[in-house]
């Protein structure tokens, strides 16, 4: 099971990196969902996906998973929402500003 | 007592909590901002004599033992980077009421400004690897809120730019935490550093140091990493820059000291040897980059990272010597670029312009503010007087120990050409006939020159007391070199 997840957080690695070396900018953002996507399938996997009970205390029940994980990724999650919000108002900002959203026309020097 | 470990943290996140609050009122903004700003330099002097005293302090917080809760630890590193963060912190609180921020203080800068802080000093305070990745999100969170405020067309092109760089290496940073789970089982620094031990850092290990080094060298600008920050630490306003200059790289190289030094120790000749050509590169680049350019704002930029490239050298070559000059590098810069960022904000705003071809002369009208950048220049380069010559002679000498003669030379080369392109703002900017800029107009600097005298004569007393301050950093890197102690400290019982 851990190695499938592994394979698909790879392809999500690998989608997101593509996007990010795209020019659009709502691209690159896309990527950036995907990257932390992987990201947070990985913290869960390197956690093993041992079968066992959601880790909430209930008699009669001595397997649960892994709680840290878990944990780690709830707080990886809104911590990669709250960028990725700020992300998109900024993208929104800089392409009504500089009247486009490509990247290579946002590069540096040509228009200070 | 303990308690007091905590304190560094909370102080400056009430204060942006309670900044929120007066965001229309600039009057009490300031003064809130100055009364905080102080307070957290008492904080942090009150921190630094005690652990100076009893030795490391650790807080289990919410009473949790050691590997199960979240540790704080306040060693001796962590105490004297607290302490260069507040000063840093009050220099530029007393500066921002008069950096000609505009409306920007109306839209919620202090409160950023302390959230800044709070990050910084959290990021020097945690024991626990994933606490250290949620600091470096407040901090970087902070970071982006203030490099956009005011919302230019540049500042809006550049902080997309640094946003994306910073959440590809946090997202990194949490993949290398997974691995670092996955294989050791925790997340407790000095619990991973023991286990790391037991196995001698075999196999994945080191490719996890690797990782984690990718991570914090994109957050300190190293070489071939450093290519987002001198584009993005020009655009804002000169306080922000100063903060960003003196904080933000410092916190990465922080990291890399924290994690080279207490856990991944066991492959020296694989890790810390790549380390030595890394900051060779990093020092030769940048020092090209500060080189290569008229716009004086950039030049300071580009100084960083050589900078941040003596420091690594340091921890490179990992024998006490230049692991104490790392150290006593470490602050004395963090209070020099901050000053040399404040500074160039100065002449940028008298001068009318930050192109060099386009000044010169200003000695006449402007004679303090260029005697300042002089002894700054001579800081940066390392002349004897002042504090940047202890730094560098200690690397130096760690180098010469270390066998490691090639990085010697390349740092002494390298301290000469940042010397030519400091001094350069010198003579193009100052030097000259009294009327080279046309109609130049007498603009007050009252209240900048301050802040910025009160960080020199840091580098003034670190240069002419360095007897009274070796010792502290020689025990320091004599504490770093042992990670039994720090072990110790966190899991007594």
């Amino acid at each position: 099971m851990e190695f499938l997840i592994i394979i698909l957080s790879g392809v999500l690695f690998a989608t997101a990196i593509y996007n990010l070396l795209q020019k659009q900018l709502l691209r690159i953002i896309i990527g950036t969902i995907l990257l932390s996507h992987g990201a947070h399938l990985i913290i869960l996997t390197m956690g093993k996906l041992k079968t066992g009970q959601p880790p909430v205390l209930t008699e009669g029940i001595s397997q649960y998973t892994d709680p840290l994980p878990q944990a780690l990724i709830l707080t990886s999650i809104v911590i990669s929402f709250g960028i990725t919000g700020l992300l998109l108002v900024l993208a929104y900002r800089t392409t009504e500003e500089n009247n486009t959203d490509n990247m290579e026309q946002l590069r540096g020097k040509s228009n200070e | 007592m303990s308690n007091l470990a905590v304190l560094p943290i909370v102080l400056p996140l009430i204060a942006a909590i309670i900044l929120i609050f007066f965001n229309s009122n600039v009057k009490i903004s300031r003064l809130l901002t100055k009364v905080f700003s102080l307070a957290g330099l008492a904080v942090a002097g009150y921190v630094f004599l005690h652990v100076m005293e009893n030795g490391t302090i650790t807080l289990q917080t919410g009473s949790w033992v050691a590997p199960y809760g979240i540790i704080l630890v306040v060693d001796a590193l962590s105490a004297v980077l607290i302490l260069t963060t507040n000063i840093v912190s009050v220099a530029c609180a007393f500066y921002a009421a008069h950096a000609g921020l505009g409306e920007k203080e109306k839209f919620y800068f202090y409160p950023f400004f302390f959230f800044l802080i709070t990050g910084v000093t959290g990021a020097f305070i945690t024991g626990d690897l994933f606490n250290l990745f949620v600091f470096f999100e407040v901090l970087l969170m902070a970071s982006y809120a203030l490099i956009v405020l005011g919302g230019d067309k540049v500042q809006l092109r550049e902080s997309i730019k640094y946003l994306l760089i910073n959440l590809f290496s946090s997202m990194l940073f949490v993949t290398a935490i997974a691995f670092i789970y996955g294989v050791v089982g925790t997340i407790n620094m000095a619990q991973i550093s023991e286990r790391v031990g037991e196995v001698e850092q075999q196999g994945i290990l080191t490719t996890i140091a690797f990782l984690l080094f990718f991570v914090f060298a994109t957050k300190a600008a190293l070489f071939p990493l450093y290519y987002w920050l001198p584009n993005s630490y020009i655009v804002p306003n000169p306080v922000i820059s100063a903060l960003f200059g003196a904080l933000l790289t410092k916190v990465g190289v922080y990291s890399i000291t924290r994690v080279f030094t207490l856990i991944f120790t066991h492959r020296l000749e694989l890790t810390h040897e790549f380390f030595i050509w890394i900051a060779g590169l990093s020092m030769i680049f940048g020092v090209i980059g500060a080189l290569s350019t008229n716009n004086i704002k950039l030049i300071v930029a580009y100084n960083i990272i050589p900078a941040i490239g003596y420091m690594i050298m340091g921890i490179g070559i990992f024998n006490q010597e230049a692991l104490s000059g790392s150290i006593y590098y470490l602050v004395q810069d963090m209070i020099v670029k901050a000053a040399l960022f404040l500074l160039v904000g100065v002449i940028a705003y008298v001068a009318g312009t930050s192109d060099l071809r386009k000044m010169g002369g200003l000695i006449h009208h402007y004679p303090v503010l260029g005697w300042l950048l002089f002894i700054s220049a001579f800081v940066l380069a390392g002349i004897p007087p002042f504090s940047g010559f202890i730094g560098k002679l200690l690397l130096l000498e760690g180098a010469f120990q270390g066998g490691d003669i090639v990085i010697a030379i390349i740092a002494l080369i390298t301290s000469l050409l940042i010397l030519y392109s400091v001094i350069k703002i010198f003579i193009r900017g100052f030097w000259g006939d009294k009327d080279t800029i046309k109609n130049l107009e007498k603009k007050s600097t009252k209240g900048m020159i301050g802040p910025i005298v009160f960080l020199l004569s840091f580098t003034v007393i670190l240069g002419i007391g360095a007897e009274f301050f070796y010792p502290i950093s020689d025990s320091i890197a004599e504490y770093l070199l042992d990670p039994e102690i720090y072990i110790d400290s966190v899991l007594k019982e």
